[in-house]
């Protein structure tokens, strides 16, 4: 498996999904074992790539390069760099951990776990594609699963949610397309002269001819591309569909869906409208900026005003892809290392909040903030690994929230000062729905009604404190993942701002 | 004497103690032998000897400005860099032996306080993580990780404010607590960020080299120094932002005393007293009468409260509030030395109270009364921590008030700002008589409860020994001397500025025309000691510092500053005669009728047993209007935002429908051959709308393909 490590990470959950088609439905354990197991591979291989990972060069690692579909020079090229590689580990562990989170799925668990490791097929691949045409095909693979996920296993109105989310992507991904085929036109392949989907390629500006080097063109693709992107960020106001897609989606589909999905709109920016578009993305910089302000303070106040918890966790999420997108735009080596840092955090600490959320729904049957209280007393040992994740969400120095968010007030406030500024309010704001539903929910006089409900279970934890080790740690001592990170990124900034 | 590194090594030891105790007694406390209490006593100890080490070696050196520092890269991204390190210092080796002991005798004292409480281990997990983070605010040696820290006791305090969680008043102060310390933060991240934007480092000295340098300065500094300054509100409950203080007794009483009295709250009078520098002229002037406004309100509500921790909380405001006047007035010196006593003699008082609620198991000083003679040790404690507060001379709060009074009176002289003064001596005559009004209702007179009264005895020598070791300190721990020749005056001076810079190589013209932009605004005797060190004669404060001046002005204002504490002195003995004398004219001999009194000025009364409206009034506007905020942004979001969605998502319906009615009447009545294959074609672009997801994956493809073509077309 050292040949092609990507290639393994990325098909063999694929290889899992063929092999429980086979199996007969009513074998449920069996089912689950082989889904575990598919998904702990790419997990093993994950270790092995962030052991072997080189942290100094600032190009592609684990390449592999292959022709595709020669008629149209579409290539089989994989490869990963110092932006990538945090999303492919986050991708690899919470997708093994939601196979785990899933266990006590009741309903047709063949079509779950298949499509489940489909999903995680799709997630990696995006994360390692460097062909625009086979970095689409999987963007839209994952799609399909998303979709049934959601709409077979999710809540009372699953359909509509589902429904929403598949047609939301879609239509963003439509301007992604045609804006990847203008792209394709407009490129020449340096060694054959021919039109090339190669990313490599796009990157190097003396490839593009010269309609693509018309500015309103430019600005015209960065805007088809970034609202492609937008969508799953979400940003502001393309993120209604997210609320939905969380409060219907099953708790391991939501963990996948804020832990992972949407870094794909934060990374899409950052590996291709950047690197391919630098002169528009200089220019659309400030807008991004103040998205980013919007992002924080608009999430943060429709969370507070939530009574669902699920939905206010989704809010918090458009909430903390603000801080993100800030960081994006200041083009500065704290911003942007804080930005992906933010994206790899923020997935451990939504990840946290999500499966704390399911734990509670799958003992209380309800998500209404306001008609819980008191469980601390209840639960001890949940409300202190929920509270745990909570501060995290709130940005408590020690733990990893903190650092990311610290790091981009300290990139973006020389740049855009008052965007800096207003968006630190964010500080309060986020605080305070925070609090106040951990107050509702945990503090208080005990509730009665739920003197039965059972603290959490081992396999629960077995979820959770993984991934709380991991926020602790890099709320330490965050270089690990900066170290990383840091090569390409700076390396990013010189390519886009000079 | 302690080499340097050895002083370093033990100043981490102390930082880990707690943190080992913490995690300890947090993982393993419930299996453990008395349920682990002796691993939070036993380590604080350890640490407390630790920290009587490095003060005594700083007390044999007796060179204030000597200073240890250890740094190491914490995150390093090629240009961006932070740092964490430890400074320790003269001023760290005194808030060491204030943090330790305070938090050695409140571990020892709770042994015997929470016994028996159902999360006994969990209470002393939580002083164990507290006593880290506050120590971390000690040790840190640069911004960054002093926020760090700074977050971590708000953290700390969060959790024992409310560890009586399942009252609905202890959720509510907790979560008061750390909001109103987070709108606080808001202004201190702030600060934070202008200095390092503009300096590039978050190093205290070479912060302060920068500074004088004028790498940083006029408004921007100004602006800056109120960031930070906003972080000191929030922390150390100065008004507006001192709403959460009161309600924070809903803790533990021992937390009380720990956090709510002794240390976390001093850390914002720590913070400024540490960076002085960093503060302008006009963040100086800003300190200044917020300290003196809320030693002011917060005394005067004293008078009327009867729930014994909430007058002595209202005491802790009033005293922060000097505190934080004296280093609006440029006297850091005084105002770390008042921080020092205070911990000592507030400690005690709510130790003392805790004692007293402890035995007769009410916080209510109406139900109390006659305790002396039933409590011996609580009262004679108490009472010498009472005359310590009051500025009875010979006890340790007289020598730091006084010194406080001093060189705010002397700014007044010199600046023309004598408000904070008369707020200050006002506040000083009220607190004897407010103290002496817990003294008189709790321990003297009848018992007013019997039947409490009966069941109330002494504590157990787990509580009495901290009293007894605080009672002490409280009576020498300003050593009988003032600041500026006693025993601190080996710990701690006003920074030298210059030889600061002049370490880092950043002296130059840059600094001279600083000083001239301060000189011509009315920046005389502002607390920025950069100014002061410049130019001594305009720092108000420095009696301690006096050594260094040297022009012509230097002498004058000396003389000023001498007659200003004369006349302070002689003003705080008076007030504090006063006030005891009033107090025991009336709640003693009861010679005053107080309920008549009460009654002719209902009005002032109301206002401060509404302590001021400031609750009601946040009430009214910023909770009400964030709340009706929220509401209105997810209004908008589900009838606006989505609405949009889901409208675009009807008219894409409707479209469709009429393209099937088309299909059907018009296409289909004109060409009736063909009529079925487009009714097919119909039902086709119907099920489109009814979510087959294939159908859409057709359209992508097609369109794919379409594309494609198109521009190989064109």
């Amino acid at each position: 498996m050292g040949e092609h490590i990507l290639s393994w990470m990325t098909f063999f959950p694929v290889i899992g999904a063929a092999v429980i088609a086979f199996i007969p439905s009513e074998r449920k354990e069996v089912i689950k074992t082989v889904a575990a197991a598919a998904a702990a591979v790419p997990l093993i291989l994950a270790v092995k790539l962030f052991m072997e990972f080189d942290r100094a060069t600032t190009s592609f690692q684990f390449v592999e390069h292959y022709t595709w579909i020669k008629s149209f020079n579409i290539e089989y090229f994989m490869g990963i760099d110092g932006l990538s590689v945090p999303m492919v580990l986050l991708t690899a562990l919470l997708s093994f951990l939601c196979v785990i989170a899933s266990w006590n799925i009741a309903k047709a668990e063949k079509g779950y776990f298949a499509l489940f490791l489909i999903l995680e097929a799709g997630m990696m691949g995006v994360f390692c594609a460097l062909d625009f045409f086979l970095f689409y095909v999987f963007w839209e693979v994952m799609l399909l699963p998303m979709y049934f996920l959601i709409g077979i296993w999710g809540g009372p109105r699953r359909e509509y949610a589902a429904i929403k989310f598949f047609l939301y992507t879609l239509a963003g991904s439509v301007l992604m397309l045609l804006a990847m085929i203008a792209f394709y036109l407009n490129t020449t392949d340096p060694v054959t002269g021919g039109h090339t989907f190669n990313m490599l390629h796009m990157f190097d500006q003396a490839n593009h001819n010269s309609w693509l080097q018309l500015t309103n063109i430019r600005h015209l693709l960065w805007l088809g591309l970034f609202i492609g992107f937008a969508i799953k960020v979400p940003i502001f106001p393309f993120h209604t569909w997210l609320p939905d897609a969380h409060v219907e989606a099953p708790t391991a589909v939501s963990v996948i869906l804020a832990g992972v999905l949407l870094k794909m709109g934060t990374y899409g920016i950052l590996r291709i409208s950047y690197p391919m578009l630098p002169d528009a993305a200089v220019w659309f910089a400030p807008a991004l900026a103040i998205l980013g302000a919007i992002n924080i303070l608009y999430g943060a106040y429709c969370a507070m005003a939530q009574t669902d918890m699920k939905k206010l966790v989704a809010y918090s999420s458009v909430s903390h892809m603000g801080y993100v997108l800030l960081g994006m735009a200041a083009f500065t080596e704290a911003g942007i290392n804080g930005a992906v840092l933010q994206m790899f955090n923020h997935g451990t600490i939504t990840a946290m909040m999500f499966l704390c959320v399911g734990v509670i729904y799958d003992r209380a049957h309800h998500r209404e903030i306001n008609g819980f209280g008191g469980l601390g007393l209840q639960m001890p040992i949940y409300t202190s690994v929920f509270s745990f994740a909570l501060f995290a969400a709130l940005g408590l120095p020690g733990l990893s929230g903190f650092v990311g968010e610290a790091m981009i007030f300290m990139g973006v406030f020389p740049v855009y000062r008052t965007v800096a500024i207003v968006s630190a309010l964010g500080l309060i704001i986020g605080a305070a729905y925070v609090l106040w539903m951990l107050q509702r929910v945990f503090l208080g006089p005990k509730n009665d009604k739920y003197d039965d409900l059972p603290d959490i279970s081992t396999r629960e934890l077995v979820t959770l404190v993984p991934i709380g080790i991991l926020v602790l740690l890099f709320g330490v001592y965050p270089m690990p993942v900066l170290n990383l990170m840091k090569a390409s990124l700076n390396n990013l900034i010189k390519v886009v701002a000079g | 004497m302690m080499s340097d590194n050895a002083i370093l090594y033990s100043a981490l030891a102390i930082l880990g103690l707690p943190l080992l105790s913490y995690v300890l007694t947090f993982f393993f406390g419930k299996k453990l032998p008395r349920k682990g209490d002796w691993i939070g006593v036993g380590l604080m100890g350890l640490a407390e000897l630790l920290a009587i080490r490095i003060f005594i070696s700083f007390w044999k050196l007796g060179d204030p400005t000597h200073r240890v520092e250890g740094s190491f890269t914490w995150i390093d991204l090629g240009g961006f860099k932070v740092d964490a390190g430890v400074l320790v210092d003269g001023t760290t080796a005194i808030m060491l032996m204030v943090v330790c002991t305070v938090s050695f005798l409140v571990h020892l004292y709770s042994v015997g306080y929470m016994h028996g409480d159902r999360r006994y281990e969990r209470f002393f997990a939580f002083l164990g993580f507290f006593t880290f983070s506050m120590l971390g605010i000690v040790l840190s040696n640069n911004l960054f990780f002093l926020y760090v820290f700074w977050e971590l006791v708000g953290l700390a305090s969060y959790l024992l404010i409310g560890f009586f969680f399942h009252k609905h008043s202890a959720a509510n102060a907790n979560k008061k607590a750390f909001l109103t310390n987070r709108v606080g933060d808001f202004g201190f991240w702030l600060g934070i960020l202008v200095f390092f934007t503009a300096t590039g480092t978050l190093n205290y000295f070479e912060l302060f080299a920068h500074v004088h340098a004028g790498t940083i300065k006029g408004s921007l500094l100004a602006w800056a120094g109120v960031g930070l300054f906003m972080g000191c509100v929030g922390k150390s409950a100065q008004m507006p932002l001192h709403i959460w203080l009161p309600d924070a007794m809903e803790g533990p009483t021992p937390v009380s005393a720990l956090i709510h009295a002794a240390t976390m709250v001093a850390a914002g009078v720590y913070m400024v007293a540490r960076l002085a520098p960093l503060f302008g002229p006009e963040a100086g002037m800003v300190i200044l009468y917020v300290g003196a406004i809320t030693a002011f309100i917060a005394a005067t509500i004293a008078l009327v409260k009867t729930d014994i921790k909430r007058v002595l909380a209202f005491s802790t405001l009033s005293q922060l509030g000097y505190m934080v006047m004296a280093l609006g007035a440029g006297d850091s010196v005084n105002s770390m030395f008042h921080l020092t006593t205070h911990a000592m003699f507030k400690a005690l008082l709510f130790l003392g109270a805790g004692s007293v609620i402890h035995a007769v198991h009410s916080q209510e000083m109406p139900d109390m009364g006659g305790l002396r003679k039933k409590m011996p040790i609580t009262f004679v404690t108490f009472v010498v921590a009472t005359l310590a507060i009051s500025g009875v001379p010979f006890f340790a709060g007289f020598y730091s008030k006084d010194g406080i009074l001093g060189s705010t009176l002397a700014f007044g002289m010199i600046e023309g700002h004598y408000l904070p003064f008369i707020l200050g001596i006002t506040a000083a005559a009220v607190t004897p008589f407010y103290m002496f009004r817990i003294v008189f209702m709790t321990f003297f007179g009848k018992p007013r409860d019997q039947e409490k009264f009966d069941h109330a005895h002494e504590s157990g020598w787990s509580m009495t020994v901290p009293l007894m070791i605080l009672g002490a300190l409280s009576i020498c721990a300003a050593g009988w001397q003032t600041a500026d020749v006693g025993w601190f005056s080996r710990f701690m001076v006003k920074y030298d500025v210059p030889a600061i810079a002049a370490e880092f190589h950043m002296e130059g013209p840059a600094a001279a025309e600083h000083l001239d932009t301060s000189h011509t605004d009315d920046g005389h005797g502002t607390p920025a000691d950069t100014h002061a060190a410049q130019a001594d004669s305009h720092a108000p404060a420095g009696d301690a510092h006096a050594a260094t001046a040297d022009d012509g002005h230097g002498d004058a204002h000396h003389d000023v500053h001498h007659t200003a504490h004369v006349r302070a002195m002689a003003m705080s003995i008076g007030a504090a005669f006063l006030g005891i004398l009033a107090s025991w004219w009336v709640y003693h001999r009861r010679k005053v009728n107080t309920a008549a009194i009460q009654a002719r000025l209902s009005g002032v009364h109301t206002v401060l047993q509404g302590q001021y409206f400031f609750d009601e009034f946040y009430a009214a506007t910023i909770y009400r209007a964030t709340l009706w905020w929220a509401a209105m942004c997810a209004a908008f979001d589900k009838y606006v935002v989505d609405g949009i969605v889901n409208g675009t998502g009807y008219l894409t319906r409707m479209m469709s429908w009429v393209a099937g009615q088309i299909d059907r009447w018009v296409v289909d009545g004109a060409v009736n051959g063909v009529a079925a294959v487009l009714q097919g074609a119909g039902e086709g672009f119907r099920r489109l709308q009814t979510g087959r997801v294939q159908t859409y994956l057709v359209y992508a493809s097609a369109s794919v393909l379409l594309l494609v073509l198109v521009y190989r077309v064109l």
